[in-house]
This record gives structure tokens, C-alpha cells and sequence, in this order.
């Protein structure tokens, strides 16, 4: 008797879980399916999951863009931005995050402070006086705003991989230090290769923010030979340009594709990282 | 003589080391100053001044803060639309994201394939184009009234231009990523050591008093972190609400950032801006204050647990 309720019990389970899933994933599949549709047919054939005929040239089209640039272009600036902001964001953080838990220097508290108020002050008290110095500086409609500020690091991951360092034993340093190694060496040779995991959701969720950042990209960014993706997609699916939805539900499952492949790749570590994030603080 | 050359070393390996410290948090540095520490003292003083950009800031005292709260309508509108989402969606999202992780907390195969497809939705969430999809799916036509009309419950509105439940729609958004709520309450129940609740149930305790005198108390803490944390987040929202109605219908979605960005970079009065930034800023650092202040009152750490036990142990043996 247990036995069958125990069994009865997991088939709920499953079922209960399933369901609340589908529903949740249900526009994302409708999304993927919409892109193959006729675009006519996208909103009035919504009770059909299935595209009747599979146009795979809404890609095509889509693809061609708008304004005489196509997304060829607005893929290209997003990696560019993403990438360079990635690579600056993880070894500036990993070298802050290095300096604050293992170097003894004046100051160290203080900084250390600003540093995590950092993370409660919202964007939107500085957007303007950094517009304002982004423009002095002739910045404006270039990749620079975005990227620049990036190579400083980010309070959270700074904060992340101290965590990490925090779990390393200080003999470890000594030893290296009692056999002559300096804290360059000590840092490039020995540190990084342990703190790795920490390095790498940093990069991850680092990836995943710049790829989606719209804010940056709406303010300094004007002309589409500079769009990155996320502002060609809202310039695209705005109902007073484009009336093609098939073409434009087909980019918007290609702009998603990089975060979906790159997150089937790593969810273990995402899993895991979030799931210490916020049992540690 | 040991002690004092000891001493010694110590103070010149601190400070020779000083500019090593600097060298290493340097980027950092040199950004925050640049970028962050700069703008936070002019974004100040710039909100006691009109500008826009064109001529030089003119100062005009508390000018902006009392338009803002006199005679700016919208600003009274924008202020009421966030906080109705803020306190509607967080908390929903994280009972949501709660209810979920003690369904998944479970021995089976088939969980961590569950958690991968709950999370996806936090993953993608932030991104213009699952904006644009919600969009569709709450449109007169959308995914949403569909599944309704197969239910059996008629409907044909647009809810994303009906002024009653635009607000729903990017509230329901948000609900729709509690991803990393729920992985991060799945691992704190996973923390709950089974030994508490097999002595529940011989203290006769049903689920409902398991969930309140263990579950709940035990996860407090995290709740509360994450409660902190995502009321910060939500009262910067802006880009789901510009990309789905951009304010519509009727003001009924302007939220705070939305009307902050539009003063700023469409009407250029930056000074306004900014002056609606530092209330900003006030307004999350009061309910970051109000949630740590109370906190003493509703979370629960497990140590205070263990210490008054002992507490008590030793009382007895005295």
C-alpha cells in the first residue's frame, strides 16, 4: 500500500512539475515555431503550433535588417562589445578581488567600502554625469562607453571571487613567498589557476549581461552601423518600421541563441554559482 | 628582541607592499573614480541645477525637488505605478520561487533537468527579445488569450493596452524569472538537516506547521537577502517596460527609470534627472534600511538557535 503511494506520489510529482514547466517554456517554443510561420499567419494562427508551411526565409529576410545595414553588422558590434567587455571585467575583477583579500595596504577598508556601496547605488544616479563625461570626451556613438567602464571590474564579481580566494589557505601565499615568489608571480601563476571556477561565472554572467544590455546601447549608440542587437531588435519589432512578425520573431530566437547554447554548455556552473552566492552572504 | 624585529619586518613588508595593493586594485580604481565616484558627487550637484547640456548648468537651489513633488503629475504617477510593481511582483516572485524549490526538493533523476528549465526563463529574461515576445503573447491575438479561449474562459482583450492590466503583464514578466530565487532557496532547504522534520512528525506536526516552524524560519535569512536584493533591482526596471507598452496606456506603466530616462535624454533636463535620481537613491536606501532594521524581528539564524540551547545548558548546570 505505501509502496503504490509512494509511486502515485512521484507520478504527481512529475506531472505537477511537467506541467508547470511547459507552461512556463510554452512561449518560447511558440516564439521558435512563429519564426517559421508565414508572417500572416504569425498572429492569426496562434491556436496552431505548427507553421503550416515552413518558411525558413523569414530568416533571410530578418537577416537583411533595416536601413541599409543588415544584422551581419549588429551581431558583429555585439560581440565585439560583449567580448572585449568580458575580458576586461573578469581580469580587472579577479586582480581587485586578489588585492582586497590577500594585500595588507592603507586604505584597504576604505576602498573595500566603497566598493560594495557600490553595488546599492542604482545605475540611474550616475547615467547622467557619465553621459555627460562620455560626450566631453568624445565618446558618444562608439563602443567605448560601453567597454571602458568594463575594465574596471564589477563589485559583484569582485565580491564573488573574493569569496573564492577566502577558501584558499593564506599558507599557500607565505610558502610561495618564503621561496621568493613575488605577488605578480604569485597571482598570474598560482592564485589564478586555482580561483578558475570563480573566474568562469564571472565571465558567464558578465557575457550574458553585456550580450542583453539595452540601457548602453539605447543612449550611446545613434546610427545603425553602430546598433548592437538589442537596440536593432527594439528598432525592429517597432510596429511603426516593421510589420513582417515572422522575420522578426526569427531574429529575435537568433539574438537569444548565443545565451541558450552558452547556458546548455555551463548551467552547472550557473547552478552552483548562484546557488552559493546567496547562501554565503 | 624576537618580538620587536618581528615587529619590524611586519611594518615595512606593509608598507612596501602598498603600491603592489594599488597595483592590483588600480583598474578598479581608476574606474570607480572615473566613472562612478565622479558622477555620484556631480550627478549631486547637478540636481540643484537646470541643464541641458546646451549652455552651462544654471543653479536654481531646490527647485527641481519641489516641481517634482507640487506641480509634476507624471513624477506622483511614475512613483505609484513602481511601487505597485515592486511590491507586487517581489514578493510573488520569491513565494513563487519558494513553492517551486520545495516541489523540486526531492531525491529524483530528473530534478536537475527541472531546474535547468526553470532557470531558463531568469536567463533570458533581461534580453529585448523575449520583451518583444511577451509583447505578442499578451496582445489581442496572443499566445495568452488563446490558451485562455481553450480553457473556456472567453476573451479577446489586448492586455498590454488595456489600462487595468498592462501593469500585470510586466509584472507577470518579472514572476516568470525566479530562477535564481528558487536555486538558491533549493539549496538552503537542502541545508535543513532531515533530522529536524522526522522529529516533528513525532511531535505530531502536519506539512503546514513543518513549513512554518522549520522551513520558513530556517530559510529567513536567505529570504531576506533576497528580498533586499530584488526590491533594489525592481525599482530600477526599465527596459521591459519601455520595450512592451514604453509607459502605455495611459501612463499606466510608467515606471520610475522610464520617466527618468525621458526626462533626461528626451525633454534634455538633466538636472531634473538627476534630482529624480537621488530621490530614487533615497527611496532604495529607506526600504534597504527598513528591511535590515526589521529583520532582527523575522529572520532567523540558526547559531541563535543553538546558542540559546546552551544558554539554557548552562544555566542548568550552574
Amino acid at each position: 500500500m505505501t509502496q503504490y503511494k509512494r509511486a502515485a506520489n512521484t507520478v504527481v510529482f512529475h506531472v505537477v512539475v511537467c506541467a508547470i514547466g511547459f507552461v512556463m517554456i510554452y512561449p518560447l517554443i511558440w516564439m521558435f515555431f512563429s519564426s517559421f510561420k508565414e508572417s500572416s499567419l504569425v498572429l492569426s494562427t496562434v491556436d496552431e503550433l505548427f507553421p503550416r508551411e515552413w518558411r525558413f526565409d523569414n530568416y533571410a529576410k530578418g537577416w537583411s535588417g533595416f536601413g541599409g545595414t543588415t544584422f551581419t553588422t549588429f551581431f558583429k558590434n555585439s560581440l565585439i562589445v560583449t567580448i572585449i567587455s568580458v575580458v576586461g571585467n573578469v581580469i580587472a575583477s579577479a586582480m581587485a578581488a586578489y588585492g582586497f583579500s590577500r594585500i595588507r595596504f592603507k586604505g584597504r577598508g576604505f576602498f573595500f567600502i566603497c566598493m560594495m556601496i557600490t553595488m546599492m547605488v542604482p545605475s540611474q544616479v550616475l547615467v547622467v554625469p557619465q553621459y555627460i563625461i562620455f560626450n566631453g570626451l568624445g565618446w558618444v556613438n562608439t563602443f567605448l562607453p560601453l567597454t571602458v567602464p568594463e575594465w574596471g571590474g564589477r563589485a559583484f564579481f569582485i565580491f564573488l571571487i573574493m569569496q573564492f580566494i577566502a577558501g584558499i589557505p593564506k599558507e599557500l601565499d607565505e610558502a610561495a613567498e618564503i621561496d621568493g615568489c613575488g605577488k605578480i608571480r604569485l597571482f598570474t601563476q598560482i592564485m589564478l589557476p586555482l580561483i578558475k571556477p570563480a573566474l568562469a561565472t564571472s565571465a558567464i554572467f558578465s557575457f550574458y549581461w553585456k550580450w542583453d544590455d539595452f540601457m548602453g546601447s539605447l543612449l550611446y549608440l545613434n546610427t545603425p552601423e553602430n546598433y548592437t542587437v538589442s537596440i536593432a531588435l527594439k528598432l525592429f519589432s517597432d510596429p511603426t518600421s516593421v510589420s513582417d512578425y515572422g522575420a522578426m520573431f526569427a531574429m529575435c530566437v537568433l539574438s537569444l541563441l548565443p545565451v541558450i547554447i552558452l547556458f546548455l554548455f555551463t548551467q552547472r556552473y550557473i547552478v552552483e554559482g548562484i546557488s552559493m552566492s546567496g547562501l554565503k552572504s | 628582541m624576537e618580538k620587536v624585529s618581528s615587529l619590524r619586518t611586519k611594518r615595512r613588508r606593509r608598507s612596501g607592499s602598498s603600491w603592489i595593493g594599488y597595483l592590483f586594485i588600480g583598474p578598479w580604481l581608476i574606474c570607480f573614480l572615473a566613472f562612478t565616484a565622479i558622477p555620484f558627487v556631480a550627478s549631486f550637484f547637478l540636481s540643484f541645477t537646470e541643464y541641458n547640456m546646451l549652455s552651462a548648468p544654471k543653479f536654481i537651489g531646490l527647485d527641481n525637488y519641489i516641481e517634482m513633488f507640487t506641480n509634476d503629475n507624471l513624477f506622483s504617477t511614475s512613483m505609484g505605478v513602481t511601487f505597485q510593481f515592486v511590491f507586487v511582483s517581489i514578493p510573488l516572485r520569491l513565494i513563487f520561487a519558494l513553492l517551486v524549490a520545495m516541489i523540486l526538493n526531492r531525491k529524483s533523476k530528473a530534478v536537475p533537468f527541472y531546474r535547468v528549465v526553470y532557470y531558463l526563463p531568469s536567463i533570458l529574461g533581461g534580453s529585448v527579445a523575449v520583451s518583444v515576445m511577451w509583447k505578442y503573447c499578451f496582445s489581442k491575438t496572443g499566445v495568452v488569450n488563446t490558451f485562455l479561449n481553450a480553457l473556456g474562459i472567453p476573451s479577446d482583450i489586448s492586455w498590454i493596452s488595456n489600462k487595468d492590466t498592462a501593469l500585470w503583464c510586466i509584472i507577470l514578466l518579472f514572476i516568470w524569472q525566479f530562477g535564481s530565487p528558487m536555486l538558491i532557496f533549493l539549496s538552503g532547504l537542502k541545508q535543513i538537516p532531515q533530522s529536524y522534520y522526522e522529529a516533528a512528525v513525532v511531535d505530531g506536526a502536519g506539512p503546514v506547521k513543518k513549513f512554518f516552524k522549520i522551513t520558513l524560519p530556517l530559510l529567513s535569512p536567505i529570504i531576506f537577502f533576497n528580498l533586499v536584493m530584488q526590491m533594489i533591482g525592481g525599482f530600477m526596471v526599465f527596459s521591459q517596460a519601455m520595450i512592451i507598452t514604453d509607459g502605455g496606456p495611459m501612463n499606466r506603466t510608467l515606471v520610475y527609470a522610464l520617466y527618468l530616462y525621458r526626462q533626461s535624454f528626451k525633454y534634455y533636463k538633466m538636472g531634473y534627472g538627476c534630482a529624480m535620481a537621488w530621490i530614487l537613491l533615497v527611496i532604495i536606501g529607506f526600504f534597504t534600511a527598513l528591511v535590515f532594521k526589521s529583520s532582527s524581528a523575522w529572520v532567523f539564524y540558526e547559531n541563535e538557535l543553538f546558542e540559546g540551547k546552551k544558554k539554557k545548558k548552562r544555566r542548568k548546570e550552574k
